[in-house]
């Protein structure tokens, strides 16, 4: 019975062999960069004992330098609040003037390109040029997250409109309505609840930059914990950390609520 | 004929409105005292366009000459601690996510731990990883691969877990009613479910940590990022030039290329 | 066929199901259930008809412990199931073989893997993980999709089906299960009429051919009579009527259903 079901029915399951492959490959991928980075078991072990001394350091966190500690994260909000208003603000016309289905290549390739460019380099590559450029602070964090929240606003925003309904507009334009009309009363409408949701959720991840620009010195919480590491004050250290994952869970939290009023 | 009664239409209601109205002016005040009590020095803001004109004299002409000598093999360390440290993430983020998921898990102090992980994970930033890591395995690639798989942690494993508590409880229940064990309802119920969403958040992953694992160098972590590091350094600017370019084009490459497999899986 | 083999009907003459004083309240002092009771045994297929709301998803549900009861006990081939739990639990539930109004297939695996899904209960997860099901299961399994007419799809995905074949593997996975009785959650409510009917009619031939205890959800009253030996009416909770099909009355329709201007 056994080997003639097998016989008439052929085989129960058709093989992957893509996925096979590709499991393999993985494995083999996974065995080969661990080899190239130097990656052992040898170096991590070790590497377990001194997080072992780590993390025994740490504890108890110590919070007695408390003014400088609530000092920095108020410059760390600061400075996402007011790179969060310009950069909603400049998004805008940038995300407008990149929409492929509203202005002619000669406008939206240069804009395209620029949101391009806001995108492809992390925060902290901008926070270095603009530190070498305007000094250390909050001036050149602002900067960096303004540019930042350009490259992700203004992407998503594109996007959105290139996907609205070209017909409110015919209507608008077979009226004889002027362009900033045809804007505002037939394209704004359609995408103005999905840019309020990604100006949230930027907001949300400039705060979670801000506390990472002053690394390089461009103001923040980020210089105070740089500076900790390199003093290996690691109690202090600790009391930052706390601090941050803090402010980060609060600002999910408030923004969870927001999103709620904008459903 | 009587005229007809005067009918109000609104398309909120009067606590919606107000409710929008506070986290308008709730941001207005904020953005006020903001803008108050920073400490920017105008002066540095007005000689901006002057010295960032000064920067881009300064990295022209780009120093082509250096990418085969000091740029190539950096980068190729930064494509493979993304794409480890993307694996390395997956394979903790997996059971984080599950224990995450409140209709597969029904402990809730299981729940609020796994969610404690994640939340933690994403709230620290990938170059304050990259100090602890550094700290702990020593510069070089192993602490920029492990910073790289716990800062991916949080996203790929809160992605996980709202897919899986999205899955259609049906054929769950199907799988319950024929008395199969829990590991079992997983992988034929949740997983084939679940699948997709998964692969494709490890893609968007992926196209991520190459940008972050760019970075991680400045602090000593591996890759590029350490070749930034010295040539910003040592002011040769028209090197960091040539790395800023080489990274922006392998970002985007990196990012073509998800777009182009995630079309063939969905 | 080997599935008929494994069920011969001389060797279980206890299969049934008992349900005796079963309640249920989601909330405290309203009860959906109300104090049923009553047995199916043997070779008989019996169908519990009543409007929607009125707890029928939720009695079939109790029965393999999907819901827990309130109160009562119910006796799968004489053994009391209601307390049990975990492994226990999942060893009772092999027993009772389940159809869906869904049809609660999973979408994205074969049609061979979701029939051989009613063997998760006694193959172990490794072995379903790898896909190495006993070669007897593999094989009941193409021979119980050949006598559904579904052979050539055993290699397609699920999601590339009909409503009809869908509810075709949805049986069949149940049948896999070797189960001493079979529950049927309004089976045809995602149909056609046409489809409903062939769909009743494999129920009721598989119950028969197998020798397993058949009950079934179902608020088409027409189907209920022309395919059961049985019906049960429910209404806000409590039985109504019990009998045959034939002694079914527009009086009793009345009772259960409500109203009457729908009958004419």
């Amino acid at each position: 019975m056994t080997a003639d079901t097998a016989k008439n029915f052929g085989p129960a399951f058709k093989t992957n062999w893509w996925a096979r492959a590709g499991w393999l490959a993985a494995f083999l991928y996974a065995a080969y960069a661990a080899n190239y980075l130097d990656v052992s078991w040898i170096r991590f072990l070790r590497g377990l004992g001194n997080g072992a001394e780590f993390l025994a350091e740490m504890v108890p966190p110590n919070f007695s330098r408390w003014q400088l500690l609530s000092a920095n994260l108020m410059e760390t909000v600061e400075i996402a609040i007011i790179a969060s208003a310009f950069g909603i603000l400049f998004s805008l016309p940038v995300g407008l003037l990149a929409a492929r289905n509203l202005m002619p290549l000669w406008i939206t390739w240069p804009f395209r390109t620029f949101i391009a460019l806001c995108r492809s380099f992390h925060p902290v590559i901008f926070a270095i040029l603009f530190v070498k450029a305007v000094g250390f602070g909050p001036l050149a964090g602002i900067l960096t997250l303004i540019f930042a929240s350009i490259g992700f606003i203004g992407k998503l925003f594109t996007e959105a409109i290139e996907e609205i309904s070209l017909k409110p507009l015919e209507a608008l334009r077979a009226s004889g309505a002027p362009f900033m009309s045809v804007i505002i009363y037939a394209v704004l409408p359609q995408v103005l609840n999905r840019f309020i949701g990604f100006s949230s959720y930027q907001l949300d991840a400039n705060l979670r930059n801000s506390t990472m620009v002053g690394i390089v010195g461009a103001g923040g919480i980020g210089g105070t914990l740089f500076a900790a590491f390199q003093r290996f004050d690691y109690d202090f250290l600790a009391a930052i950390l706390i601090s941050i994952i803090a402010l980060v869970m609060l600002s999910e939290f408030i923004s969870t609520r927001i999103k709620k009023v904008f459903q | 004929m009587s005229p007809a009664p005067l009918r109000k239409w609104e398309r909120f209601t009067f606590s919606e409105r107000l409710a929008r109205f506070a986290v308008f002016l709730g941001f207005a005040v904020a953005l006020s005292i903001s803008l108050r009590s920073v400490q920017i020095i105008p002066e540095f803001l007005y000689d901006a366009p002057t010295q960032v004109a000064d920067l881009f004299s300064r990295m022209w002409p780009m120093d082509f000459a250096y990418y085969p000598a000091g740029i190539h093999d950096a980068m190729m360390e930064t494509l493979h601690i993304a794409t480890l440290g993307t694996l390395l993430a997956i394979v903790m983020a997996i059971p984080i996510g599950i224990l995450g998921a409140n209709n597969i898990v029904h402990f809730p102090l299981l729940n609020w731990l796994s969610k404690l992980i994640l939340v933690s994970s994403r709230s620290v930033n990938s170059l304050v990883w990259a100090l602890l890591f550094v700290a702990v395995f020593g510069p070089g690639p192993l602490a920029g691969t492990v910073c790289i798989g716990f800062r991916s942690i949080g996203f790929v494993g809160k992605l996980f877990a709202e897919a899986l508590e999205e899955v259609d409880p049906g054929p769950i229940e199907a799988l319950t009613a024929s008395g199969a064990p829990w590991f079992s309802v997983f992988l034929k119920g949740y997983w084939p479910q679940a699948a997709p969403a998964f692969w494709g958040v490890f893609l968007f992953r992926w196209d991520i940590n190459v940008r972050e694992s760019a970075v991680i160098g400045l602090v000593g972590a591996g890759g590029i990022g350490m070749v930034l590091d010295t040539a910003l350094n040592l002011f040769f600017w028209n090197r960091v030039s040539v790395i800023l370019l080489s990274i922006f084009v392998v970002v985007i490459l990196a990012e073509l290329f998800v777009t182009a497999i995630r079309k063939r899986i969905i | 066929m080997t599935v008929e083999a494994q069920s011969d009907s001389s060797a279980h003459p206890q299969r049934s199901i008992c349900i005796e004083n079963l309640s249920k309240e989601y909330v405290k002092g309203k009860p959906v259930l109300n104090n049923i009771s009553f047995t199916v045994q043997g070779q008989s297929s019996v169908a519990i008809i009543g409007p929607s709301g009125t707890g029928k998803s939720t009695l079939i549900r109790c029965v393999n412990k999907l819901i827990p009861p309130s109160s009562g006990n119910v006796y799968i081939s004489g053994e009391n199931i209601t307390h049990l739990t975990g492994r226990n639990l999942r060893m009772a539930r092999r027993k009772i073989g389940m159809v869906f109004q869904e049809f609660n297939l999973v979408e994205r695996l074969s049609v061979m893997e979701n029939v051989l899904c009613g063997r998760l209960g006694y193959v172990p997860s490794w072995r379903a993980w790898l896909r190495k099901y006993p070669q007897k299961d593999i094989d009941n399994a193409f021979s119980l999709l050949d006598s559904i007419g579904l052979l050539e799809f055993a290699r397609q995905r699920a999601d590339s089906l009909s409503g009809g074949q869908r509810q075709r593997v949805g049986i069949a996975r149940a049948i896999m299960q070797e189960p001493h009785v079979l529950l049927a959650d309004e089976p045809t409510s995602s149909l056609d009429p046409k489809t409903s009917v062939e769909i009743m009619e494999l129920l009721v031939s598989l119950s028969r051919e197998h020798n397993i205890p058949l009950l079934i959800n179902i608020h088409d009253v027409e189907l209920a009579k022309r395919f059961t030996a049985r019906v049960i009416g429910l209404s806000m909770g409590g039985i109504i009527y019990d009998g045959p099909p034939s002694e079914l009355t527009n009086d009793h329709l009345k009772k259960i259903y409500g109203g009457e201007n729908w009958l004419q």
